[in-house]
C-alpha cells in the first residue's frame, strides 16, 4: 500500500487491497515528528532497561565510600551517592525496574478500570450505580494512604506495591471510559448499528469502545509518569522497592538529605524520569492523533 | 384491496419523568398517546408534525427501539413487541431507518466499506468477497463511486453522507424503510437529490416508505397518503392530494397556511396559529388541540374526539366532522 486515496483520485486504486485501520494509524504516526521523538526515547529507555548489565560502567549494588558524594567525573560521568555507588550504573539499572513499575501498574488499572466503567457506562441502571459508588469509595480515601494500607496488609514488597498503585488508578479511569462510554452510546450510530440488528457485543467492540479510548490513551502515558513517582513514594516508606534493588524514585528519595551538598544525587534521577514521561507524552499525543481518522490527511 | 404492510393499532409511549431522592415517578411524558395506522405495500406514507409531536418516537417504535407501553404494532400480520429477540433479529432485516443528522448516524472511526459491510455481516452473510461486491454495487445505486469505499465519513459532504445513510439502510433488502427527517439537515439544493434518490430506489427496490418531516412541502413532493400529528395524536390522515387541497382539521388548517408563499405581497393567512404547543406530560382535557383551536366548542374541552373514517380513506379526529 502507498497512499491512501486522496480526494481527486479516480475509481479503482485500492479496490484489492484494503488497507487495514492499523497500518494507516501507524502510516500517520509515523508522519509526526514529535510522536516519533516521543516513541525514541521510550524505545532507549526500554532498551537500556533490557540490556542494563552490559553497559553500567559499575556494579550499581556495590559500595565505595571513598569516593562518596563525588560529583560528575570522568570515573563517575553523573557522580556518586552517599555510599559512593555510581549513579549512572543506578540510572541505568533503576530504568528496569521503573519502566516495569510504570508499565505493568498503567496496564492493570486500564484493564481493569476500563472494564468496570466500560460496564457501568454501556448497561447504565443498578450496575453503573454499585460500580460507580465503588469507585467513589476508592476515591473518598487519600490515594498514597489507601496504597499503603494495600502493601500493609499484603506484605511489603515491590509487586505488592505495583498492585496498590493499580488499584488506586483503577477509579480513574473507570469513571474516564464511563463518561465518554456515557456520551458515546447516545449517539445516532449507535441507534443505527442497534436498528440493523446487532448484539450488545458488537456494540460494545466496534462501536463503543473505539470511540471511547482515545482519552484513555492519552490518560494512560501521564499515568505512566505518576505510576513511577507514586511506587518511589512507597518505596520512600519501605513499602516498594527493597535494598540493594533500586528504582528512580529510591533514588530520589534516599538523596533528599544531600540535596545542598550533592545535588547531582537528585537531579539525574530526576532527569531521568522527566524524559520518561516526556517520551511517553509525546508518544501519547501522537498515537491519539493517529488513532482519530478525523485527523488524517 | 390492498395488503397493510404495518399496522399501527393503538399504539402509546409515555416516557415516566422520575423526581425525588429515590427517583420516584413523578409523572409521565405521553409522547405517543394512541395513534393508529397503516401502511400499504409500495406506498409512501408521510408524517409530519410540530417538534415533539412524537413523530420520531413513533419511527423508533416501529422498529422496537423502544418499547411500547400499550398498543400493537403488526408487521406483515405479526406483533413485533412480542416477539423474541431472534425473531426481531429477522424482522429488523426487513425494515431499516434513514437518520435525520448524517453527520452523527455515521460511526467517524469506520470506512463506509465497513459501515455498509457491517448489516451483512450481522445477518449472517459470511463471504468477504460477496460482501464486497454487494457493498460496491450499492455504492454505485446509490450514486456514489467505488473507491470512495475507502474513506471515512468525514471526508464527505452532508450530501454524500446522507447516501450512505441510504445505502447502509438498503444492505439487508429491506421492504420498508422508515426515513426519520431525511432531509432537513441538508441544504435545499441537495434535499431535492436526496429525494429523488428516494424515489427511484423506491422504484427499484419496491420499497415502502415512512417518511418522517416537518416541511410539508417535502412531505408532499414523497408522500401518498399524509398523516398529520399534534402532541403524541394523530388527528387527520389522507391521500396528500386530499390534504393538501381540501384538509379538514383546524390544525392541518393552520399548519398549511404557515407555508411560506414565494410571493412578497402574500398576505399571510388569519389562521396562523398562536400560542404554544401544550406540554405532553400535561396534556389539555379532551382535545389536545382546543387550547389553540379557533374553532373550539365546549364538547372538545372534556371529550376526546374519535379518529373516524369521514370520507373513503380520509380520517380525522375532530368534534366538527363525523357524528362524535
Amino acid at each position: 500500500m502507498q497512499t491512501t486515496p486522496s480526494l481527486q483520485q479516480p475509481a479503482n486504486t485500492s479496490i484489492e487491497k484494503p488497507s487495514s485501520p492499523w497500518r494507516d494509524a501507524w502510516r500517520s504516526f509515523a508522519k509526526n515528528k514529535i510522536a516519533i521523538a516521543g516513541l525514541s526515547i521510550v524505545v532507549f529507555f526500554i532498551l537500556v532497561a533490557l540490556f542494563a548489565p552490559f553497559i553500567m560502567p559499575y556494579d550499581h549494588t556495590k559500595p565505595d565510600l571513598i569516593n562518596r558524594l563525588k560529583g560528575p567525573s570522568a570515573e563517575h560521568w553523573l557522580g556518586t551517592d552517599d555510599f559512593g555507588r555510581d549513579i549512572l550504573s543506578r540510572i541505568i539499572y533503576g530504568a528496569r525496574i521503573s519502566l516495569w513499575v510504570g508499565f505493568s501498574c498503567v496496564a492493570g488499572s486500564i484493564l481493569v478500570g476500563c472494564t468496570l466503567g466500560i460496564v457501568a457506562g454501556f448497561y447504565g441502571k443498578w450496575v453503573d450505580t454499585i460500580i460507580s459508588r465503588i469507585f467513589d469509595i476508592l476515591l473518598a480515601f487519600p490515594s498514597i494512604l489507601l496504597a499503603i494500607a494495600i502493601v500493609a496488609i499484603l506484605g511489603p514488597d515491590l509487586q505488592n506495591a505495583l498492585i496498590a498503585i493499580a488499584v488506586i488508578n483503577v477509579p480513574n479511569f473507570g469513571r474516564l471510559i464511563r463518561s465518554k462510554v456515557l456520551s458515546v452510546k447516545e449517539e445516532e450510530y449507535i441507534t443505527a448499528a442497534k436498528s440493523i440488528g446487532m448484539n450488545d457485543a458488537r456494540i460494545l467492540f466496534h462501536h463503543v469502545l473505539p470511540n471511547s479510548m482515545t482519552p484513555v490513551i492519552v490518560q494512560g502515558t501521564l499515568a505512566v509518569a505518576t505510576a513511577i513517582i507514586e511506587v518511589a513514594a512507597l518505596s520512600f516508606l519501605g513499602l516498594g522497592a527493597q535494598s540493594p534493588d533500586v528504582d528512580w524514585g529510591k533514588m530520589l528519595a534516599d538523596s533528599k538529605s544531600y540535596l545542598v551538598q550533592a545535588p547531582w544525587t537528585m537531579i539525574f534521577p530526576g532527569i531521568a524520569i522527566m524524559l520518561t514521561v516526556l517520551g511517553f507524552n509525546l508518544m501519547g499525543d501522537g498515537l491519539r492523533d493517529a488513532l482519530d481518522p478525523k485527523m488524517k490527511q | 384491496m390492498k395488503l397493510p404492510l404495518l399496522e399501527v393499532n393503538q399504539v402509546k409511549k409515555y416516557f415516566p419523568i422520575t423526581g425525588g431522592i429515590f427517583g420516584r415517578k413523578v409523572g409521565e411524558v405521553k409522547a405517543v398517546d394512541g395513534v393508529s395506522f397503516a401502511v400499504y405495500k409500495g406506498e409512501t406514507l408521510g408524517l409530519v408534525g410540530e417538534s415533539g409531536c412524537g413523530k420520531s418516537t413513533i419511527g423508533r417504535l416501529l422498529l422496537r427501539l423502544l418499547e411500547v407501553t400499550d398498543g400493537e404494532i403488526r408487521f406483515e400480520d405479526k406483533d413485533i413487541h412480542a416477539l423474541s429477540s431472534n425473531n426481531m433479529k429477522k424482522i429488523r432485516k426487513e425494515m431499516q431507518l434513514v437518520f435525520q443528522d448524517p453527520y452523527a448516524s455515521l460511526n467517524p472511526r469506520h470506512k463506509v466499506e465497513k459501515i455498509l459491510e457491517e448489516p451483512l455481516i450481522v445477518h449472517g452473510i459470511k463471504g468477504k468477497k460477496e460482501r464486497r461486491e454487494r457493498v460496491m454495487n450499492m455504492l454505485e445505486t446509490v450514486g456514489l463511486d467505488r473507491y470512495h469505499a475507502e474513506r471515512y465519513p468525514h471526508q464527505f459532504s452532508g450530501g454524500q453522507r446522507q447516501r450512505i445513510g441510504i445505502a447502509r439502510a438498503l444492505m439487508t433488502n429491506p421492504k420498508l424503510i422508515i426515513a426519520d427527517e431525511p432531509v432537513s439537515a441538508l441544504d435545499v439544493s441537495i434535499q431535492s437529490q436526496v429525494l429523488n434518490l428516494l424515489k427511484d430506489l423506491q422504484a427499484e427496490f419496491d420499497l415502502t416508505y415512512i417518511f418522517i418531516a416537518h416541511d410539508l412541502g417535502v412531505v408532499r413532493h414523497i408522500s401518498d397518503r399524509v398523516g398529520v400529528m399534534y402532541l403524541g395524536r394523530m388527528v387527520e390522515l389522507t391521500d396528500s392530494e386530499t390534504l393538501y387541497e381540501e384538509p379538514l382539521h383546524p390544525y392541518t388548517k393552520s399548519l398549511l397556511s404557515a407555508v411560506p408563499v414565494p410571493d412578497p405581497d402574500h398576505q399571510p393567512d388569519s389562521e396562523v396559529l398562536t400560542g404554544e404547543i401544550p406540554s405532553a406530560s400535561n396534556p389539555p382535557k379532551g382535545c389536545a388541540f382546543h387550547t389553540r383551536c379557533k374553532e373550539c366548542m365546549d364538547v372538545c374541552k372534556t371529550n376526546r374526539p374519535a379518529f373516524q373514517e369521514i370520507s373513503p380513506g380520509h380520517h380525522v379526529a375532530c368534534h366538527l366532522y363525523g357524528d362524535a
